[in-house]
């Protein structure tokens, strides 16, 4: 018989401790397609962030490793610049990739680091049980902004590609979303660009995904789904922010 | 006969570690370590390496981290708020067993203090600076050659144990030019990094470089397999340097720069009759606890002389462990004690003692 679903090789054969309906098993199960479709699981690399990703050293068949909390592009750069013909990826939350690690952000960025970045945005920090992200939107209630996000205290959520696409070493930028299957496709042909740009030798590309957190953001998956069309679109809209390649977006 | 250059201390240590096949370097700039630096900006590209300046010092050391997971020979160095902000770093670095080197050329504290030379980030080197139960071997050279050679050996150590090793020394040292050679600097034959981050190339189960066990009893595990390695190391390197010491009346504990000047101490009270030994710690951590403990046998009483408010004398009490009187005698800030302040606190000691 025909196999007709298989899982990648370089998707460990482990169970993942995401929450049922999370989508960060999606975003997992992409990067790997990618790189089994490369074919650079030999030579690759990659930094799992602190997040509720922190296990992504268990979950991919590559080498890895464990950064500290928000440091994954720094950790990146040296392993990338210490083994040269590597593929260097790195798969952060919001909290990792925007809050305490906004300055290895963009300092890659700036350089032209030739590594990809999964940037998975669910406007919230998961693994410590539901607070306020850089990311989460004006009002959002979370459980230190349990009145909403107050824009006097808290200020305003950043929109990490429109940000770096004014950075100039930035070779690719582009917002996915894993809600439905169009977009699920979408969000992999971002990610194989993102690595085959590394291959090439472009530069820094970044994907950011928007994601789901029911757990913390008290919904079932479901309502998850629509809460993220209906209030993080508007304030994410998906798209290209930048391809050196296509000229600028 | 191998050739002598003069140097600057900090450069010397450059070039040592270049030669030592270190190839890659991250830093973040900060005085009085700055020629380190600049002597591998310029000098890296050559020998195909790469100097990379990050963009703060945490950078920096995570980048450190990143190279040494995947294998690679790699240095940064700073001074001291530069080594509190690599804290971070650094017990990641230990905590996953990653070899590498750490220069601190320390200057005066806290904060941000001065740009003179001093010794008070003895504790932040010796007992932690970052979270958790881990060491650093920590090595603080006295002279331009000696950080020649010990920045060669610290790699080998590093390799060998798989553990950062901090090489300590201050802005006196850094600047200093004193005639080096680079012939025969130490060598060791280090294990193969088997374990290190390069690609599975498809022939290999994967490398997972970590510090994160979440269940209790595999982390005791890990840091106690850890702690083995610490017992051997205290075993295998300590290194320290005992002049004149055996039935002293007073013994100078003083390590780096300050043991110059307790050597011109020892002279000087020589012609007063006064006998003055030295103890000079090379490796700060591993302490030369039983060296101190058998000089303590014989000589009569001891006296910490540091850049600080009294940091190493703490390591040297523990060693003495009560059985002959221990002082200390120090000045900070980037105030180097003289010989003539010295000479009057053995003077006190002895004339209290008589
Ligand atoms: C230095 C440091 N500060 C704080 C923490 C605690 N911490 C762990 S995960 C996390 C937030 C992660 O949120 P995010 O990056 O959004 O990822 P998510 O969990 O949502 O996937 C924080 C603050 C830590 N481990 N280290
Ligand atoms: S806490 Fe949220 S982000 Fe984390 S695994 Fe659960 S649903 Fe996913």
């Amino acid at each position: 018989m025909a196999k007709v679903f298989e899982k990648p090789h370089a998707l460990s054969d482990v169970s993942m401790h995401y929450c049922p309906g999370c989508t960060h098993g999606i975003i997992h199960r992409l990067v790997a397609e990618v790189i089994d479709e490369l074919g650079i699981e030999g030579r690759t690399i990659g930094v799992a962030p602190v997040g509720c990703s922190v296990f992504a050293y268990n979950y991919f068949e590559c080498d890895m490793q464990e950064a500290a909390h928000g440091r994954a592009p720094a950790v990146a750069t040296g392993i990338k610049r210490a083994v040269k013909d590597s593929i260097v990826f790195t798969y952060q939350g919001d909290g990792d990739l925007a809050a305490i690690g906004t300055a290895e952000t963009v300092h890659a960025a700036a350089r032209g680091e030739n590594i990809t970045i999964i940037f998975v945005n669910n406007a919230i920090y998961g693994m410590t049980g539901g607070q306020m992200a850089p990311t989460s939107l004006v009002g959002q209630v979370t459980q230190t902004t349990p009145y909403g996000r107050d824009t006097s205290t808290q200020g305003y959520p950043i929109r990490v590609c429109e940000m770096l696409s004014q950075v100039e070493g930035a070779a690719y930028l582009e917002r996915v979303a894993v809600n439905n299957i169009p977009n699920i496709r979408k969000a992999k042909k971002a990610i194989k660009k993102a690595f085959q740009n590394q291959i090439d030798g472009k530069g820094f590309s970044l994907i950011e995904v928007l994601s789901i957190c029911p757990t913390n953001w008290g919904m079932s998956p479901q309502e998850s789904m629509k809460w993220l069309e209906e209030n993080m679109m508007p304030v994410y809209p998906l798209g290209v922010y930048k391809d050196k390649e296509q000229g600028e977006a | 006969m191998a050739e002598k250059m003069l140097m600057k201390g900090n450069e010397a240590m450059a070039e040592a570690a270049m030669r030592a096949g270190c190839k890659l370097f991250f830093g973040y700039p900060i005085t009085p370590q700055t020629e380190v630096a600049a002597y591998m900006a310029k000098k890296m590209p050559k020998i195909g390496g790469l100097f990379m300046q990050a963009e703060s010092e945490v950078a920096a050391i995570n980048m450190v981290y990143g190279a040494a997971g995947a294998g690679a020979r790699v240095m940064t160095s700073s001074s001291s708020p530069g080594i509190s902000l690599k804290s971070e770093g650094i017990s990641y670095i230990a905590g996953s067993d990653l070899p590498c080197v750490i220069v601190n050329i320390v200057r005066g504290g806290p904060g941000l203090g001065g740009i003179q030379p001093a010794q008070s980030d003895y504790f932040q080197a010796t007992k932690g600076g970052g979270h958790g139960d881990y060491h650093l071997v920590v090595l603080a050279p006295a002279s331009v050659q000696e950080m020649v050679s010990l920045t060669a050996e610290a790699f080998d150590i590093a390799d060998t144990y798989r553990m950062p090793v901090m090489i300590m020394g201050d802005g006196m040292l850094g600047q200093m030019m004193e005639p080096v050679e680079f012939e025969n600097l130490p060598k060791r034959e280090v294990p193969e990094k088997t374990w290190a981050t390069t690609g599975t190339q498809m022939k290999r189960k994967k490398n997972i470089v970590n510090s994160l066990y979440i269940e209790p009893d595999a982390l005791e595990k890990m840091n106690n397999e850890r702690l083995e390695r610490y017992e051997l190391v205290k075993k295998n390197e300590v290194k320290v340097e005992t002049v004149n010491a055996e039935n002293a009346d007073v013994v100078i504990v003083a390590y780096g720069v300050m043991a110059r000047v307790a050597k011109t101490v020892m002279q000087m009270m020589e012609e007063k009759g006064i006998k003055v030994g030295v103890v000079r710690p090379i490796t700060l951590w591993p302490f030369p606890t039983e060296e101190i403990a058998k000089v303590a046998e014989s000589a009569k009483a001891f006296l910490s002389v540091e850049m600080s408010q009294g940091q190493m004398v703490e390591d040297v009490r523990l060693a003495v462990n009560g059985k002959k009187p221990v002082y200390f005698y120090g000045r900070n800030g980037g105030v180097v004690p003289s010989p003539d302040e010295i000479c009057a606190e053995i003077e006190k000691i002895v004339g209290g003692m008589k």
